[in-house]
């Protein structure tokens, strides 16, 4: 089973990647991008068939690794 | 000798850089990279630091410049460009250079000194240095690892693309004295045309003897040699 | 709305620090004036702890220019130039968020200096983790050692030294003092205080967001739906825009537009702008809407309380608005007017349209409480027998204990992550006693070192605050520079309890004595109490980070031995002073009894005679002699991997053991050549310095007599092991 983790920053945590990305882009001629917020993207293979087993793993393994929780939120897409 | 070092939001060492040009007797400019026009110079510096905090990639933002439009003609006119660093990080993103530099392998900063051997001497940046010499230049990067695929590093070997290698004390090239994992332990290299040189370590900051060596120094007499 | 004890409780305020705050302003506080004084009683602003023990450090000769009471210290360096510089804490961020709480202390300390006019020049760090085998320790010290260097590589400054150090005592708090040293003309120096009556009041950097706002501010989310969303977080820096920030302050500096300029560190805009207000004896007046905000909604609460990072508030001679607002708009950072200076003595708050607060200036500052807190004596501790197995301990299997035990094995592992070279002026990395900048341009340059001795202050506070001291201006001292001053950074636990209170102030009378007596005044610093989890303290941990100058970086001297043949002497006498040594700590288990005393007499006395034979260039390398002892510091001058020694043991009446391990202060091991021992010789004898000759200088090996002989390939090896194996690089 493959499921996809993306990490993003909590919101009201400062991300200055996606601050100098934002003023890039409008230096470039995108007037109309508001706002950039910058993660990660995960592609995590399981072996198991259980859904219900591979979302309590994925869960685990955000919490556990992927994210820092003091700062990090994710989300889980499965495929 | 004229030269231009290009300062981006971020760049560190152009002051160091500076410096060395004009310890040099270089008759040298600063030049804003919000410029649209580079002044008229022999030699221009893309000097080492963290152009837009190495944010996104690195010096991926800086490639974006107003400035970069004439560098690249300067550097298809056949004109001198070093880039240091962060400036070799910003030549590779505007294509001058090939390859691409990748984090360090073993996924930290690293801060020391390093051995080299000059692989290349038939060009303007190192012809005063002898062919094969080992020297000793300090890195302190983040992501040096230079990385391309295996045809295009046949292409530069075949071509003497080559300047720098990460060697030890006696010359010897192996993985023990690869300080980031770069492929054929790569430290810097030149175009096809030989006119742009990107090197990791830092040149600039060993011109003089109480900073524990001068093999920085030669690079830039070469250089006045012309 | 009424404000419950809850609510004044969770803002961290005693009921009679409340009683205080409504008698000083006649009436009750609203949340956002409680939020304020919260902000500038809390122990961090207000020192209200270790203010009365604070006033007895001695903070002044000849060469200070600035002592405590700015953004940082300011000493002479002679030709007009200054030297700026401040060692602070960030411990407990630290904790939370390692990488994080690193980063924000690394660019707290440089806006610190740069606040001052001066561009910084180096970067030092003493981190303390708890026990190599604590759970948390490994990530902790990745996080923080990138964190140091994610911020100050970014910002391009060398870092030239630092500690790293162990002890259990840490495990559930973990230190990081980082330490900023910044070059200045001396009249080009730039001050917080506010001068002037409706001058404009500037914001400049970062816009504000929620970073930082602690669990004070759930009160102000509890009358808000969205409470979840604006939850209390974590400070993230910006390494990035604290450069733009450093040259645009720097590049506005070059003219006279600035009155006053300060940082907004530790409660932001509120501590920064009061601080300025209230130093200049004015008011200031504030309309919040002008607030650069990141996030959606933020209440005035919010704003005054935030502590984003690298922001600045800056007060203008009126004129000069759009020259400075053309410089900050080119490096792309925000410019705004937000207030003005009044006659009033107040602080007051707008926000649409509205008054928000309005706070006599005094109360906030110095009529603060100051507290005169219990405290117990932890000093003049009884001696203990040494326990009688000493002789069973071989002296090679001891020394390589010690050598590979976190604590003492060499921190290249830590420092090869931080860029020690940019700028072009280090003239000496870490690895050494002291770093040594050049000053840019000139011959002449700064050595700077940052030390602390957790143990001896255990052992005994007194004791320990003069050592650490004492060991500070060796570390000078062995470099070849002239000690000038300190800054330190005084690390303890909760101040409410006589033990640790007592531990505070008998450390502060140990470095009182010493700076006093070796002209080493304390010129900057801070305090950071509350270090303990679940009613376990740190040890005392004041870490002193010292500077010195060196007139001629011709005289500079080494740490590692130069040439074969020549003569190493041992400076001081050694006595053998084995309680609270490395190898009772590490090699025996054994940690009772007080530490080795300082006599500050000879401390003075050798240091001085060292100082003057490196001037009249009689020695090739110089290393004091501290943690570990003579058999330690011997090997530490093998460093350059190409040059030991052959050691014989000079005939005395104490044991081996006493003799190669013991902690003795006061002295040095130098190095001298067959020409000058003569010249050197005499020179001590005239002055009744003891030395004794320990060895000889020679090729490739490190020799004791009669014990073992080790080649320095091995002997480096060994000592970068602990790191090597703790994180599995081999």
């Amino acid at each position: 089973m493959k499921i996809s983790a993306v990490v993003t920053l909590k919101e009201d945590v400062l991300d200055p990647q996606g601050k100098v990305v934002n003023q890039t882009l409008k230096n470039m001629g995108f007037d109309n991008v508001v706002n950039v917020r910058q993660g990660k993207y995960f592609e995590i293979e399981l072996n198991e068939s259980n859904s219900e087993k591979a979302k309590n793993t994925i869960n685990e393994i955000c919490k556990k690794l992927l994210t820092n929780s003091v700062i990090e939120n994710y989300t889980i897409n499965y495929k | 000798m004229r030269s231009s070092v290009i300062v981006f939001p971020g760049s560190n060492c152009d002051r160091d850089v500076a410096v060395a040009l004009q310890n040099f007797n270089f008759k040298n400019q600063m030049v804003w990279h919000d410029e649209s026009n580079l002044p008229k110079t022999d030699l221009v510096v893309l000097p080492g630091g963290f152009s837009y905090g190495d944010y996104l990639r690195t010096g991926c933002i800086a490639s974006k410049s107003k400035i970069i439009d004439d560098i690249i003609k300067h550097g298809k006119k056949g004109g001198l460009i070093l880039g240091i660093c962060n400036g070799f990080q910003i030549l590779i993103e505007t294509g001058l250079l090939k390859g691409s530099l990748l984090r360090n392998k073993k996924l930290k900063f690293i801060s020391k000194n390093v051995y080299l051997k000059v692989s290349n001497v038939n060009n303007k940046f190192c012809s005063k240095y002898g062919k094969n010499q080992t020297i000793k230049l300090p890195i302190a990067h983040n992501e040096g690892n230079f990385f391309t695929d295996d045809d295009q590093l046949k292409e530069f070997e075949d071509n003497d693309q080559i300047a720098f290698k990460y060697c030890n004390k006696d010359g010897f090239i192996s993985s023990i004295s690869n300080p980031n994992g770069s492929s054929n332990n790569i430290a810097g290299i030149l175009n096809l045309e030989k006119n742009i040189l990107g090197m990791m370590p830092h040149p600039e900051r060993l011109i003089d003897p109480i900073l524990s060596g001068e093999d920085g120094s030669t690079l830039f007499e070469s250089l006045l040699k012309l | 709305m009424e404000i419950s004890a809850e609510i004044i409780d969770k803002h961290g305020i005693k009921p009679d620090e409340y009683k205080k705050i409504v008698s000083l302003i006649g009436r009750k506080p609203n949340l956002l004036e409680l939020g304020i004084f919260s902000a500038m009683w809390n122990e961090h602003c207000s020192y209200k702890s270790s203010k009365k023990y604070l006033r007895t450090l001695p903070t002044t000769n000849n060469k200070v220019i600035q002592g405590p009471g700015e953004n940082a210290g300011i000493v002479d360096i002679e030709d007009d130039d200054a030297l700026v510089f401040k060692i602070e804490s960030h411990n407990h961020p630290s904790y939370l968020e390692p990488y994080q709480g690193a980063a924000t202390g690394v660019g707290g300390i440089l806006r610190d200096v740069f606040t001052m006019g001066a561009r910084p020049i180096a970067t030092l760090n003493s981190i303390h983790f708890g026990d190599q085998n604590h759970p948390k320790t490994k990530n902790l010290i990745n996080g923080v050692v990138s964190g140091i260097g994610g911020y100050g590589n970014c910002m391009g400054i060398p870092n030239v030294g630092g500690e790293v150090k162990f002890n259990s005592s840490y495990n559930g708090n973990n230190l990081v003092n980082a330490m900023a040293v910044g070059l200045v003309k001396k009249n080009k120096i730039f001050y917080s205080k506010a001068k002037g009556i409706n001058q404009p009041v500037i914001y400049v950097g970062s816009k504000t967001g929620r970073d930082g706002i602690h669990g004070a501010s759930m009160a102000s989310t509890e009358f808000n739906e969205d409470a979840e969303e604006k939850k209390p977080t974590v400070q993230v820096g910006d390494p990035f825009t604290e450069k733009l920030l450093l040259e645009a302050c720097l590049e506005l500096m070059k003219d006279d537009s600035i009155i006053s300029i300060q940082d907004m560190g530790a409660a932001g805009l509120t501590s920064s702008s009061i601080e300025m207000a209230s130093k200049g004896n004015l008011g200031i007046e504030i309309d919040l809407n002008k607030i650069p905000c990141r996030e959606k909604e933020m209440t005035p609460y919010e704003m005054m309380l935030s502590e984003s990072q690298e922001r600045m508030l800056l007060i203008l001679n009126s004129g000069k608005e759009e020259v400075a607002r053309s410089i900050f708009t080119k490096w792309g950072l925000d410019f705004s007017i937000i207030g003005k200076t009044t006659d009033t003595k107040n602080i007051v708050l707008n926000f649409e349209g509205n008054q928000v607060a309005n706070l006599p200036l005094s109360s906030l500052s110095y009529e603060a409480p100051v507290y005169d807190r219990k405290w117990k004596k932890n000093s003049n501790v009884k001696k203990v027998q040494k326990p009688d197995t000493i002789s069973n301990y071989k002296i090679l299997e001891s020394f390589k204990k010690i050598l590979t035990s976190p604590n003492n094995s060499k921190k290249n592992w830590v420092w090869e992550q931080y860029d020690s070279t940019v700028m072009g002026d280090t003239v000496k990395k870490p690895g050494g006693d002291s770093g040594v900048i050049r000053i840019h341009g000139k011959n002449k340059g700064v050595a700077i070192t940052v030390d602390s001795s957790a143990h001896y202050c255990l052992a005994d506070p007194i004791i320990g605050g003069k050592q650490v001291v004492s060991e500070a201006w060796r570390n000078l001292i062995s470099v070849g520079a002239n000690p000038i001053a300190i800054t330190n950074c005084l690390n303890f636990g909760n101040p409410e309890k006589e033990k640790i209170m007592g531990q505070f102030v008998e450390t502060i009378d140990g470095i009182s004595q010493a700076c006093r007596y070796l002209d080493f005044p304390v010129v900057s610093g801070n305090v950071s109490f509350y270090n303990e989890t679940n009613n376990k303290a740190i040890s005392p941990t004041p870490t002193i980070g010292g500077v010195g100058l060196i007139k001629d970086l011709d005289k500079l001297v080494s740490n590692n031995f130069q040439d074969i043949n020549n003569k190493i002497l041992v400076i001081g006498k050694t006595t053998g002073h084995l309680h609270q040594s490395e190898f009772f700590r590490e090699v025996m288990d054994f940690d009772d009894g007080p530490p080795p005393e300082v006599n500050l007499f000879n401390e003075k006395n050798n240091g001085l005679i060292v100082k003057k034979l490196i001037s009249k260039r009689l020695l090739k390398s110089v290393h004091d002699v501290s943690s570990g002892g003579i058999l330690l510091a011997l090997s530490e001058m093998c460093n350059s991997m190409e040059i030991g020694a052959k050691i014989k043991v000079p005939r005395n009446n104490i044991g081996l053991h006493e003799y190669l391990f013991g902690e003795d202060q006061s002295r040095y091991i130098v190095e001298v050549t067959e020409k000058n021992i003569k010249e050197a010789s005499d020179i001590l004898k005239e002055n009744s310095i003891y030395f004794e000759l320990i060895g000889l200088t020679q090729k490739e090996s490190f020799d004791l007599d009669n014990e073992f002989k080790i080649n320095l390939e091995e002997l480096n090896e060994l000592s970068l092991s602990w790191f090597k194996n703790y994180f599995n690089e081999n």
